[in-house]
């Protein structure tokens, strides 16, 4: 082991270049078979997006992914000691346990308070940081995962639906983050939506699948392939609306229109 | 001092109360209420056990308790049938199983109402320095699984995924309501255990504002329970397990009258 790697190993993470790589992957579930020889496999700075008819077996391929569920067959090899940041779909926290946001951020890594608020401003919630976590919007609450994911510096985002509740500026915002994390610290990034269009703009690889991979590739060859088209026959060849479209104002939180590039924080927005 | 009975009756209900607020927290957090009233319902094979093999009783107890927790943690995942009707299924027969069994020990002379609903004022010193090991042990070690434990209460799939060691967290969990219900057995006696874990707890919930807050304040509405109750029980001559469950009953009721709000946004905007 070369000392670069045990430094790097000592304070967590993973040096390995391809982070997860499933080779023939199968799921059964009480007698129902999930998922049938799935393969893939997600490097460094890598978008994979897993898209999906619903019941096509996403979910549960994340779950097994993550190292949640064991596989009834294949292959799984995760990078050694890899952080994974994870945003499931939904939570819910009971209204009986009293719980900030700022608490909800730190159950698993401390962190000082200022690296808490930046967070949360980088995800455009910088309002919430005390907010008891059962008040916050389903919108809201996404973007919170998504902020607890980040603190734990991971080398692999996994995202459940990151795009579900949030509307659609917000939406491309999200979006944009995950981009530029993925170019800043060159993590990989695996997603599952169904959300075709504004998804597959921001993947370098599609798969697609409903139980078995029905092809897989690149976001341009997805939408022309005959499998894809049959899946999600309304998407068309066109399916991919490339989530360009300039704003010369963008909102604030508390709606006021500011012009793009004013503030740091939403240059991003004028890509 | 500790010759007095009644000075050791209230060591033991406090001793029994700081640990069972803070846990009761958890309990409900993660509505394990039933779950509760089931392993605490087996205590009595436990006493039977002990009995019917000359073993320490609190021992006996503090084992069979954990078995039967980690038996329905493992039913439950089986998923055949709803939790509710496992939970009754076991809660019943456990109580009854210990009921046969110590009607079986021959020559076995037990007071069933003293464990079934407590006997603090028969508390010895050895009682005592049992309840004293048992709850510091468990003080200790549910300050150590507090923040784990925290987050799987949460999210037990970000927990892991985060890298909390799940199973040892929740095996950790199954002792720490083994050995409360082995030292509040004889305080308010098996079949009323549970009352003494989530009734302080919440009554917590409407001063709290984190989770530390409330398993603190917890503690603090079980000591007072204990207190109240072993006084209410010597000025009215009222069986003392049942009275302190009573005085817990009337301090959660009186303080949902209380007018309290604390402002949930208290926070300036952060400088931008």
């Amino acid at each position: 082991m070369s000392e670069a790697k045990r430094k790097r190993i000592q304070g967590g993470g993973t040096l390995d270049p391809v982070l997860i790589e499933a080779r023939g992957l199968g799921l059964i579930r009480n007698g129902r078979t999930i998922l049938d020889d799935v393969s893939l496999s997600i490097r460094r700075g890598q978008v994979v997006v897993v898209i999906g008819p619903n019941g096509a077996g996403k979910t549960s391929l994340l779950r097994v992914l993550l190292g949640l569920w064991e596989p009834s067959r294949g292959q799984l090899n995760r990078g050694l000691h890899m952080r994974v940041g994870y945003m499931p779909q939904r939570i819910q926290v009971d209204p009986i346990l009293p719980l900030s946001v700022r608490r909800f951020l730190t159950l698993r890594h401390r962190a000082p308070l200022p690296r808490l608020r930046e967070g949360l401003r980088q995800v455009g919630v910088p309002r919430l940081l005390e907010a008891p976590i059962q008040t916050l919007s389903g919108g809201e609450m996404q973007r919170v995962l998504l902020a607890r994911a980040l603190l734990g510096e991971p080398d692999l985002l996994v995202l459940d639906e990151p795009a579900q509740g949030v509307d659609v500026t917000g939406q491309g915002e999200v979006f944009n983050l995950i981009d530029r994390l993925r170019r800043d610290t060159g993590c990989g990034v695996l997603m599952v939506s169904h959300e075709l269009h504004l998804v597959m703009a921001a993947a370098d690889v599609v798969v697609c699948i409903n139980q078995h991979v029905c092809c897989t590739g690149r976001p341009e060859e997805v939408s022309r392939h005959p499998e894809y088209q049959r899946l999600f026959p309304d998407a068309g060849v066109h399916g991919i609306g490339i989530y360009t479209h300039h704003h010369n104002h963008v909102h604030d939180l508390t709606g006021e229109v500011k012009p793009v590039g004013g503030t740091a924080e939403n240059k991003d927005d004028a890509r | 001092m500790l010759d007095d009975f009644v000075i050791r009756a209230v060591l033991a209900g406090l001793m029994v109360a700081v640990v069972a607020g803070p846990l009761g927290a958890f309990v409900v957090w993660r509505r394990m209420a039933y779950f509760g009233d089931t392993v605490s319902h087996s205590a009595l094979l436990g006493v039977a056990l002990g009995f019917l093999l000359g073993l320490n009783l609190n021992l006996l107890v503090t084992v069979v308790c954990v078995l039967v927790a980690v038996l329905l943690v493992f039913l439950q995942r089986r998923q055949e049938l709803a939790s509710d009707t496992l939970l009754g299924i076991l809660a019943h027969s456990a109580l009854s199983l210990g009921m046969v069994t110590v009607a079986f020990v021959e020559g076995l002379r037990v007071d069933l109402m003293a464990y079934l609903f407590g006997d603090i004022l028969a508390v010895t010193r050895g009682d005592l320095a049992a309840i004293a090991v048992g709850g510091l042990f468990a003080l200790v070690l549910l300050m150590i699984l507090w923040r784990p434990l925290l987050a799987i209460t949460v999210h037990e799939e970000i927990a892991r995924v985060e890298g909390v060691p799940v199973l040892p967290v929740r095996l950790g969990l199954m002792l720490l309501i083994a050995l409360v219900i082995a030292s509040a057995m004889q305080v308010v006696g098996v079949l009323l255990i549970t009352a003494l874990m989530i009734i302080p707890a919440a009554t917590a919930r409407r001063f709290a504002r984190t989770p530390e807050e409330m398993g603190l304040l917890a503690a603090g509405f079980g000591v007072l329970a204990v207190l109240l109750g072993i006084w209410g029980s010597f000025s009215h001559d009222t069986p003392t397990g049942p009275s302190i469950v009573v005085a817990a009953m009337l301090v959660f009721v009186v303080l949902q009258f209380v007018p309290f709000s604390r402002s949930h946004h208290p926070q300036v905007p952060p400088p931008e």
